[in-house]
């Protein structure tokens, strides 16, 4: 059994309230960093913890808290970012529904470490009940002294709201979250300058995922040191992940990083295999914008080590043989899911999203998702394969923001590993509206190389 | 004042004040490396960076931190660094995404040129001579939008906008009243008014002269002439409005003015912003004060046929020691 610290009181009855809660331990974190340590130091701790962003990027907290600028008499803010609306992720959703708290006592030791005297929480519109689960937890929060001004007797205010989102993916990335945040278009900024520097209003931002501060939570209350004991190598601690698609128990684990990517998927623990007794074909590992991994390379790297869930190992081999951890949206699909109408669907949710700033993402999203359709429904042509590829490539690292990564990596990733999928797409057009491509050799184990032993003649 | 920086782009080193861009660092040193910018303005606060077609390489971050940026990155949004290193035309990888980016800016595009008031000073024509493919490759219907009339004098062709933001900011920033934005999202975005508001005040004409492409065209000269039938000349008269100075290009045709514009540097942005009523209302020689024709970049099409080019003597054809005087001359008549 992993170890739990974010989801461990998950089944209590009643845990959604202050003082069941306060019961199970809550808002000890926030006496032990008011009362006994120095803002510094909770940074510190953090920093020792080794906890990474879990919004996506995997940059690390500790690092990205003591990058903020700290000029004289300048208000510095905390923004959590609840915006999640990443296809397969939806643990922040999970977290914030169940244990809202969770994210409040991170928010307030968060805000303390910072100096931050207003924080925000900008959630996702079309999560209309985990925005009033939220404020009727701060009410309570607040009406208990945890919140408002002289916390706990230390001098230390703080005052947290929530802002509700009008439902843009876009408002996901922080720049435009904080457009956003500011009643403005949500567009992504241009960086440099970055958040830390002049973020909301011009001041001195820091923005993170709603799991990153709940995790700031067990970190205060054990020790950042114990923290950093979970897990494995520079991903530390656990990390929540949504898994979805074609398996026996999909829903939101709580999971050790280090953890074999085989057991996750096929342990009674979590999720229990594939559904109806079918073969895996493919994964999308971290949510939708990271690469597609066939079934055999999701399980084993290229040289027939098993992969683990964790930043450093799902993302071994670069994007030839490797995806990412990303935000922890685990997508499985079995072998009657066609690779080609996926990926279409990826194409159109990006060229939906798409906010239109800058040309490459703007018109080479749509443009992806047309291509895609085509293929998909019969009318495709040999050279669309190619032409995919092209315009992925030239959509990759020339816009503003990372939705055009986002929105390029998948159609890449389905191409370099399921292109025969694509071919028969076009070869059968008429058969591929009915029938599906199946697994092919996509889940043939892959040979262990034998590393060759060097004989020593001396 | 700070030391100056020295940045190298493309093999050429120039030394600019801190804050610089990239961009403006080329500028300086003028020529073929100065990165295109469709959405960046140098009168413009927060403008660039949407466009992508001024994307460089910056092989050496700084003297200090000597490793490269990983990305390819906006010339017209990152600051120089001192002893910065930028490759612009000379990567082969900076000109093949920036023909990345004129083919995605094309794609919907209507393509409209023969038809367009912007033909022949149009950025996008340029950069499609320069970098866009023969054929385009994108093989499905346009998006299309129905022409709209932002105020008595202006038109919107939503059809042939890039979404630069220049429009916008220029409302913003040049006028009093921000009636002017972007509605919608990713590519159904389009610059509107407030619902059907018409575009009114002193300055809204200079939305036209920021444009680069035939988005937003002046109503006065819809389809009168193309651009390269007509004779720049720089004008000026004393203007009543306290914020315009009234120094203009006017465009001749034989006799008439056909249109007004705002004088435009050698990088096709506009000197000082000017009034509407310079702009749509004085169109009479004996309104202005003429000073002398408009200097015409060579490279230019409006510059084709033009009383600045170079037209040869024949004693010239048919001497050699004369043709090499006038070598460079010559070689301008030859151009076209």
């Amino acid at each position: 059994m992993g170890r739990k610290l974010l989801l461990e009181h998950i089944n209590v009855p009643g845990i959604n309230t202050l003082e069941v809660y306060r019961q199970k331990g809550g808002y000890r974190a926030v006496e032990k960093a008011l009362k006994t340590l120095t803002p510094d130091e909770v940074v510190e701790e953090v920093k020792k913890s080794g906890l990474r962003g879990r919004g996506g990027a995997g940059f690390p907290t500790g690092m990205k808290w003591s990058f903020l600028a700290k000029p004289e008499g300048v208000a510095r803010y905390l923004v959590c970012n609840a915006d999640e609306s990443e296809p397969g992720t939806f643990k922040d959703r999970y977290l914030m529904t169940h244990i809202p708290h969770a994210l409040i006592e991170g928010m307030i030791v968060a805000s303390f470490a910072l100096g931050a005297k207003t924080s925000y929480i900008y959630v996702r519109g079309e999560m209309m009940p985990q925005i009033r689960i939220l404020e009727k937890a701060i009410a309570e929060a607040k009406a208990a002294g945890w919140l408002g001004k002289n916390i706990l007797g230390t001098g230390y205010d703080l005052e947290l709201y929530v802002q509700p989102g009008g439902g843009a993916y876009i408002c996901g990335e922080e720049t435009a979250l904080l457009e956003s945040l500011e009643g403005k278009r949500g567009n992504p900024r241009i960086k440099p300058p970055f958040p830390a520097i002049a973020g909301l209003y011009g001041c001195p931002t820091v923005v993170n995922n709603v799991e990153s501060i709940a995790a700031v939570v067990p970190i205060i209350n054990d020790g950042g040191d114990e923290y950093a004991k979970v897990g494995i190598g520079r991903s530390t601690g656990t990390k929540l992940i949504s898994a979805s698609g074609n398996l026996v128990k999909p829903g939101v684990y709580e999971i050790e990083l280090g953890l074999p990517v085989e057991e996750f998927i096929y342990s009674d623990e979590y999720c229990g295999g594939i559904a109806n007794g079918k073969r895996l074909k493919a994964t999308v590992a971290g949510g939708s914008s990271v690469p597609i991994l066939p079934a055999n390379l999701t399980l084993k790297y290229a040289n027939g080590e098993p992969r683990l869930m964790s930043y450093e190992s799902l993302s071994e081999g670069g994007f030839a043989t490797g995806t990412m951890l990303g935000s922890g949206g685990f997508i499985a699909f079995d072998e009657d899911q066609c690779i080609v109408r996926n990926t279409w669907n990826f194409a159109r949710f990006y060229h939906h999203e798409s906010c239109g700033q800058c040309s490459p993402c703007r018109e080479g999203t749509g443009w992806l998702e047309k291509v895609l359709h085509r293929l998909e429904y019969g009318h495709g042509k040999m050279s669309d394969i190619d032409l995919l590829v092209d315009v992925s490539k030239k959509i990759e690292g020339n816009t503003i923001c990372p939705l055009g990564d986002a929105a390029a990596w998948p159609v890449a990733s389905a191409i370099r590993h399921f292109r025969d999928e694509f071919e028969w797409h076009v070869k059968e057009p008429v058969k591929s509206l009915s029938s599906n491509y199946g697994i092919a050799n996509y889940a043939v184990p892959i040979e262990k190389k034998v590393e060759e032993v060097k004989q020593d003649n001396s | 004042m700070a030391d100056l920086m020295k940045v190298t782009i493309d093999g050429i080193t120039v030394e600019v004040a801190p804050g610089t861009s990239i961009l403006n660092a080329a500028r300086e040193i003028g020529g073929d490396i100065v990165p295109p910018a469709m959405c960046y303005y140098s009168k413009l606060e927060g403008s660039g960076g949407k466009c992508r077609t001024c994307i460089v390489k910056v092989s050496k971050g700084s003297e200090k931190d000597p490793r490269p940026m990983p990305k390819l990155v906006a010339s017209c949004r990152t600051t120089v660094m001192d002893g910065m290193e930028v490759q612009n035309i000379t990567s082969p990888e900076v000109l093949e995404a920036r023909s990345g980016v004129v083919e995605m800016l094309l794609i919907n595009h209507p393509l409209d040129c023969p038809v367009c008031d912007q033909a022949g000073e149009c950025d996008l024509q340029d950069l499609g001579y320069e970098h866009g493919l023969q054929k385009t490759r994108y093989e499905f219907e346009r998006r299309t939008f129905e022409r709209i009339d932002i105020g008595d004098k202006i038109q919107l062709h939503m059809n042939r906008c890039i979404l630069c933001y220049r429009c916008v900011f220029t409302a913003d920033q040049i006028t009093n009243k921000r009636v002017h934005g972007i509605l919608n999202r990713g590519d159904h975005s389009e610059i509107s008014t407030y619902i059907q508001t018409a575009v009114d005040n002193d300055f809204s004409g200079n939305v036209i002269d920021v444009c680069p492409v035939g988005a937003l065209t002046d109503r006065t000269f819809r389809f009168k002439n193309r651009v390269w039938f007509t004779k720049p000349v720089d004008a000026h008269r004393n203007c009543t409005h306290e914020k315009c100075n009234g120094k203009v290009t006017l465009w001749y045709k034989g006799e008439d003015v056909l249109r007004v514009t705002a004088r435009k540097d050698q990088f096709g942005e506009v000197e000082e912003f000017i009034c509407n009523e310079c702009r749509f209302d004085k169109k009479a020689t004996s309104d202005w004060t003429i000073e002398h024709p408009t200097h015409i970049s060579d490279t230019s099409v409006i510059a084709s046929n033009h009383y600045e080019t170079f037209k040869p003597l024949p004693v010239i054809k048919e001497n050699p020691a004369l043709q090499q005087a006038n070598k460079v001359e010559l070689e301008k008549t030859s151009k076209f």
